[in-house]
């Protein structure tokens, strides 16, 4: 194991490692992010070593457990370098085919290639499928190349070099010069510019000073952080290590969620590698500048992003926000000057100090420069991370690189920056994407989740379910977000169930109100978003709800099954798929679905082959009447 | 100490530096509305009853008067329309959990005798969930034997595994608690020798 001493050293450990390798071998990139190897990856790796063997071929072919590449939709994905043969949804069975046509006598396997939604051809370099062709992966796209476990393989691409010319050629001020002209903004969520933290830690007076990753990220749907912490750690790192130096950091954290276990897993991996090669500890790279990482697994709670909470965490204490009026820049950890940035933020930084400033500030918008990795997930053709260019259309990332709304069904909405972001409807297609322009339509970029809804999403059902998920997640500490949670679910409820009156929406929206006015930290603060967002843009859903009606026939409560006597045959295929014995009727007549006793779970209408069966809402107006004067308020 | 100069609903005073917007107001005898308060402790932010409006570079901003230092020159509006919507939605948050305690006091200056909300169901005692008795069982008597337990919608107060053994019987949590609800628990801890983790029941949506 090469201790590097000087940045000579590193230089001449890269330069060797290019030398020894050889573009022209033959190497298999399997992936095995987390979406990859729950669809079995693992197995297919097997099964490719198994074959290698049977071959010989194990000294001229390589194989990379990669991370993830980020077309989840298609996993498990195997590239075949140096084709770049993109093969999708590839099980163990495929592999036998994949080695004597591609790797014994460099043919595709056609079946195995993507399809083109649009022409329906096929398509053989990874680098031409739509998906990734309009993408801009400038932070994510190394992970294809990478094998986490390998700091060579991330030194052979350069990685380290940042690090290297920060220390051995910049002043820690020039650093932080750098990161601000580059006007690099927090990928985590407020979007606040990450230079002038840095500066605030740096100019604040107490010492020590400490620096953390913050990869706490637990939007329902949203897993870049995770992605990125699992199939590139140096990257973070790395960034991490020269906004330390910039700062004047000698003692950093990463804090990972205990429920990314391999994300803990490939960045302690990470951080022995690193500390063994003499790029953490002492005098690194021969520089006198000192830095140590230390990785604080989170118990999972959501709220925990939160910085001032999450410094708790790692203070030993209760994950919970305390007012900031004193920034956590100044007074974060142990009382201590802490700059916090998000995962995505850190990983950014080496390509600043690389390619300069300018280079950066050239992609993007002037006000929201660089990339932004998106989680595009929901009702869309290609799910998967997404990375772009800010400034890029909704349209785009949902039709150019998502590939549309599946089964030619309509767009209703895209719901942005998680939980507590908002939805936007379809009439904002065009908008351009940045952290700006989604915050002026009542939404936020967040950490970069990206819903997209189609014509079949209720948007009252889409807040209560957004609303749940906070009410379980807010920490209860202050009384607007918790109980104003409570309140503000148990209305919803209401209204998706069809017993909720008109005084109780003003309620809801003067609630939401003061919520937003007066919790205590931003998740609170950010709590009434799915509610105003959607009440903003779908005010119409709320109101048919109030009337008994569900205009996507979403809510249970307000829906019905009901068979079409002009086209039921009576063949009774129906009355054997209902579990409740709900239908009834005689062989070869109309048959009945007894409302009272269905459960709604819609098996009659998928069975049906005469699309008799019929979903229809507010036929429940008068039952539901009759339920709220018996007394349920 | 060094002297600011402060406003606070027009009166200009001068304040210690490092002392709250709330502890400066009283000292004017301006006289904001606090649940989780308590001089004795350390300043929590939690109740939100304490909101007030401040304004400095002209830029208005709503904050928790418990937790916000003063500043050379703020200004300070303890009542405003933004000020009195909050806590009579507070207000009525809190009667919709707990009958009693000292928000009842609060909603009655607002003209708040129902709660718009309704009732949360809480089969023992109320509470408000101020965290009072766990912060002064920690911060003064740093025993450590009352805490909370559970999170967002599902937080109440208990006492710690084991807690006979820790809690010293001093019983001066019951004065900080104007719901009784400690005084039920402590009760309990009385009636079982050997405590499992007392929560009360967990409330429901």
């Amino acid at each position: 194991m090469e201790k590097f001493s000087s940045v000579e050293d590193l230089e001449n450990h890269h330069q060797n490692l290019l030398s020894r390798r050889d573009s022209k071998k033959l190497s298999i990139a399997i992936c095995s992010g987390t979406g990859c190897h729950a669809y079995a990856s693992e197995k297919v790796v097997g099964a490719f070593e198994e074959q290698l063997q049977k071959h010989n071929l194990t000294v001229s072919v390589d194989i990379k457990r990669t991370g993830c590449h980020g077309f989840c939709e298609k996993g498990p994905i195997v590239v075949i370098y140096p084709h770049e043969f993109c093969y999708c949804k590839v099980t163990p069975q495929d592999v036998s085919e994949i080695v004597t046509q591609t790797i014994q006598q460099g043919k595709p396997v056609e079946r195995l290639l993507y399809t083109d939604q649009k022409t329906g051809k096929k398509i053989t370099l990874e680098t031409e499928i739509p998906f990734y062709k309009n993408q801009t992966r400038l932070i994510f796209g190394n992970n294809r190349k990478i094998d986490p476990k390998s700091i060579d393989d991330y030194i052979a691409l350069g990685g380290y070099a940042g690090l290297a010319k920060a220390l051995s050629k910049m002043t820690p001020q020039q650093v932080l010069d750098e990161v601000k002209k580059a006007n690099l903004r927090g990928r985590g969520g407020g979007g606040f510019p990450a230079g002038k933290k840095w500066e605030t830690t740096k100019n604040a007076a107490e010492e020590p000073k400490y620096v953390i990753v913050n990869c706490d990220e637990g939007d329902p749907g949203a897993y870049m952080d995770r992605s990125l912490m699992e199939g590139n750690p140096h990257s973070v790192l790395e960034g991490l290590l020269i906004g330390a130096y910039a700062i004047g950091a000698h003692e950093g954290y990463v804090y990972v969620r205990q429920e990314y276990p391999l994300a803990v897993e490939n960045t302690e991996h990470a951080i022995r590698q690193a500390e063994e090669h003499g790029l953490l500890g002492k005098n690194i790279l021969g520089s006198g500048f000192d830095f140590n990482i230390k990785v604080h697994r989170g118990a999972g709670a959501f709220v925990s992003g939160e910085s001032s909470a999450l410094m708790s965490a790692i203070e030993g204490r209760v994950g919970e926000p305390r007012p900031k009026y004193i920034h956590t820049a100044v007074s974060g950890l142990w009382n201590k000057p802490t700059c916090l940035n998000n995962v995505e933020t850190w990983a950014n930084v080496p390509f600043i100090i690389n390619n300069s400033a300018q280079w950066f500030a050239s992609m993007g918008t002037p006000n929201s420069t660089g990339t932004k990795i998106f989680s595009l997930v929901g009702n869309v053709n290609n799910t998967g991370l997404v990375e772009v260019p800010m400034g890029i259309t909704l349209r785009e990332i949902i039709y150019t690189i998502g590939g549309g709304i599946p089964k030619g069904k309509r767009l209703k909405a895209v719901q942005t920056g998680g939980p507590s972001g908002g939805c936007i409807p379809e009439k904002y297609l065009d908008l351009t994407i940045d952290f700006d322009e989604l915050y002026n339509v009542g939404s936020m970029m967040g950490s970069g989740g990206m819903i997209v809804m189609d014509e079949d999403t209720c948007m009252v059902d889409i807040a209560r379910y957004f609303v749940n998920f906070l009410a379980q997640e807010s920490c209860g500490k202050c009384l607007p977000c918790r109980e104003g949670l409570r309140q503000m679910l148990r209305i919803l409820n209401d209204i998706t169930s069809g017993t909720a009156l008109e005084e109780d929406m003003e309620l809801l929206e003067e609630l939401s109100e003061v919520v937003q006015m007066s919790a205590l930290c931003a998740l609170g603060q950010s709590a009434p978003n799915p509610i105003l967002s959607t009440l903003k843009y779908f005010r119409d859903e709320y109101e048919a709800h109030l009337r008994g009606e569900c205009p996507a026939k979403v809510c249970k409560a307000l829906t019905q099954y009901e068979i079409d006597p002009a086209k039921c045959k009576g063949c009774g295929l129906c009355t054997k798929n209902c579990s409740v014995e709900a239908i009834e009727g005689k062989n070869k007549s109309v048959h009945r679905i007894k409302n009272d006793m269905c459960i709604k779970c819609g098996n009659c209408l998928d069975s049906c082959k005469f699309n008799a069966v019929v979903k229809t809402t507010g036929k429940q107006k008068e039952f539901l009447k009759k339920q709220i004067t018996v007394g349920t308020r | 100490m060094t002297s600011l100069s402060v406003t606070i609903d027009g009166k200009t005073i001068q304040a210690d530096e490092g002392t709250s917007v709330l502890q400066s107001a009283k000292k004017a005898g301006i006289i904001i509305p606090t649940l989780c308060h308590d001089e004795a402790l350390e300043p929590y932010g939690a109740c939100r009853f304490c909101m007030v409006e401040i304004e400095k570079n002209n830029r208005k901003k709503l904050v928790a008067s418990c937790c916000y230092p003063v500043e050379k020159g703020l200004i300070v509006r303890t009542k405003t329309e933004n000020v009195d919507k909050i806590r009579k939605i507070l207000a009525e948050l809190l009667l919709s959990v707990s009958p009693s305690g000292a928000h009842v006091d609060i909603a009655k200056q607002y003209g708040i005798v129902q709660s718009r909300f309704k009732q949360t169901e809480n089969s023992e005692s109320p509470c408000s969930l101020c965290g009072l008795c766990v912060r002064y069982c920690a911060e003064v008597k740093k025993k450590n034997a009352v805490c909370f337990v559970g999170r967002g919608i599902d937080r109440t107060i208990a006492l710690v595994p084991g807690a006979s053994d820790t809690c010293s019987s001093c019983r001066e949590c019951f004065n900080v608690c104007d719901a009784g609800k400690i005084v039920y628990l402590v009760d309990m801890v009385q009636e079982i020798s050997c405590l499992p983790l007392q929560s009360s029941q967990k409330r429901s949506i």
